[in-house]
């Protein structure tokens, strides 16, 4: 941790001209609340997180936020910042408040459960709806299952393997914003990995645990969460594959 | 409008929406000036006159462009969804407003 | 099983596009030459009238863009007009008696010798 500004506003390395401060607008509350605002000293290479943590140490304890690892690998940290859902240890303060204006509020399409801090249990729980679980054929007595890393089922599912359930593309969808039950980008492109997967015995379940009103179908290709996910997923695409994936079962083909 | 929205993506969603409801109200009206001409010739021809009004017009053209923009959006969808996955679907948003805004100025010149 | 119901619907609604793009283009073209020679019903007329071609024609473009249209307002009575289940369900399919009703009289009143 680099030198603190003694004089907010001064320049902490003196190697640059002195910067005003970050006017900062937090949500203070649950699902009714309001604004708080805070004047926070800039850094040279500060984040998002570097900013909520400052408020939280220096100004206000009682604010409630997550993060854990704040090297964008957890995907814990994520909020709503000047409108977007982001990673806040990944997000730069100079990339996205050039007027030195922040506003922060907790993840949307998610209830609040303090200040910054949204409620995840629906996001998980619609991603055990979907199926989102493998669902194991071979018990330990049986060989080793062999999968080619180039079959097209293995590219398939490694294009859609990496998400950490950082909820950004739920907070981002406008779905799920229209219908509660949706289950969401995240759920359902992990639904996608499994449907890729030989190995999964639970293949005709899922299917049928995706293909709803609720589920693949309710999809517009909208793609926010394709713009927006912070690890470049794109469960447009896998969404478009159960859809297919669907139809093939409808037709008679499909499953196992 | 929310920080999420409008990329080009997003558009394309929301003006293959609008457009789907536009023609949706349009539909029932066209269906029935058509079956005017149950009653006789006339009846017809007076709407069509009648139609030569310069808002008439106007809303004629902007019906052709919500008609073409819909084909075209649903064309993009359909690439989507059916075929293998290609990352450059900005471009075929694009392509597609291309192909309504071609229609449209089609549409303009003929009448 | 709803996931069959939603992926039937779902299957439809794209195949009923497929038939209209089909239809829409050459329907634009029809639009766009009409225009040139002049729009006056019996200019209209005397190319639909007595056609079988013309009459199977928008026979098949009328029930396609019922069936489609009604279920692209089926989704849109869900999500925008926060209409429940079954009432967005009779909502659509009471659209598309309406357009396939409005339509097919349409059709025979342009064809009809």
């Amino acid at each position: 941790m680099g030198d603190r500004a003694a004089v907010p506003g001064s320049s902490t390395t003196g190697a640059g001209p002195a910067r005003a401060n970050l006017r900062v607008s937090v949500w203070r509350g649950g699902a009714a609340g309001d604004y708080q605002s805070f004047e926070v000293p800039r850094q040279p290479s500060q984040t998002v997180l570097d900013v909520v943590t400052y408020i939280q140490r220096e100004l206000d304890p009682t604010l409630a936020y997550r993060f854990a690892c704040r090297v964008g690998m957890c995907g814990s940290c994520a909020m709503t910042v000047n409108g977007k859902a982001r990673w806040t240890c990944r997000t730069h303060v100079d990339k996205v408040a050039a007027d030195g204006a922040l506003e922060l509020r907790p993840l949307a399409n998610l209830p609040v459960v303090r200040d910054l801090v949204a409620d995840m249990r629906e996001f998980f729980d619609k991603w055990a709806r979907a199926r989102g679980q493998f669902a194991p054929k071979t018990t330990r007595e049986q060989p080793f299952a062999r999968i080619d890393p180039r079959s097209r089922q293995r590219r398939e599912a490694d294009a859609a393997i990496e998400c950490i359930g950082c909820g950004v593309c739920y907070a981002s969808c406008d779905v799920v914003t229209w219908n509660r039950d949706y289950l969401g980008p995240a759920a359902l492109n992990r639904a996608w990995t499994l449907v890729n997967d030989p190995r999964d015995g639970a293949q005709r379940q899922r299917l049928e645990a995706v293909a709803t009103d609720a589920g693949c179908h309710a999809c517009h290709t909208m793609m926010t969460c394709t713009e927006l996910c912070p690890k470049n997923l794109s469960p447009t695409r896998s969404i478009a594959g159960l859809k297919r994936a669907s139809l093939r079962l409808l037709l008679g083909g499909g499953g196992e | 409008m929310k920080a999420h929205r409008g990329h080009p993506a997003w558009w394309a969603f929301l003006v293959h929406r609008l457009s789907g409801i536009a023609l949706s109200i349009f539909l029932p009206a066209h269906f029935y000036v058509l079956s005017l001409a149950l009653r006789g010739d006339d009846r017809l021809d007076r709407f069509l006159s009648w139609s030569r009004q310069p808002l008439v017009i106007a809303g004629e053209w902007v019906i052709v462009i919500c008609l073409a923009a819909h084909l075209a959006g649903g064309a993009r969808l359909l690439a989507l969804e059916f075929l293998p996955w290609r990352n450059w679907q900005k471009t075929l948003a694009a392509l597609a407003a291309g192909f309504a805004v071609a229609a449209g100025l089609a549409f303009a010149l003929a009448r | 099983m709803i996931a069959r119901r939603e992926t039937l619907l779902w299957a439809v609604q794209r195949a009923t596009a497929v038939v209209l793009a089909f239809c829409v283009l050459v329907h634009l073209a029809t639009i766009i030459y009409a225009v040139r020679t002049g729009l006056s019903a019996s200019a209209i007329l005397g190319r639909t009238q007595g056609s079988f071609a013309w009459g199977a024609f928008y026979g098949v473009f009328v029930i396609a863009v019922a069936v489609h249209a009604a279920l692209g307002m089926r989704v849109i009575a869900a999500e925008w007009l926060r209409m429940k289940g079954p009432v967005a369900e009779i909502f659509a399919a009471g659209f598309a008696v309406l357009l396939a009703a409005m339509g097919l009289r349409a059709v025979m009143a342009v064809v009809a010798a």
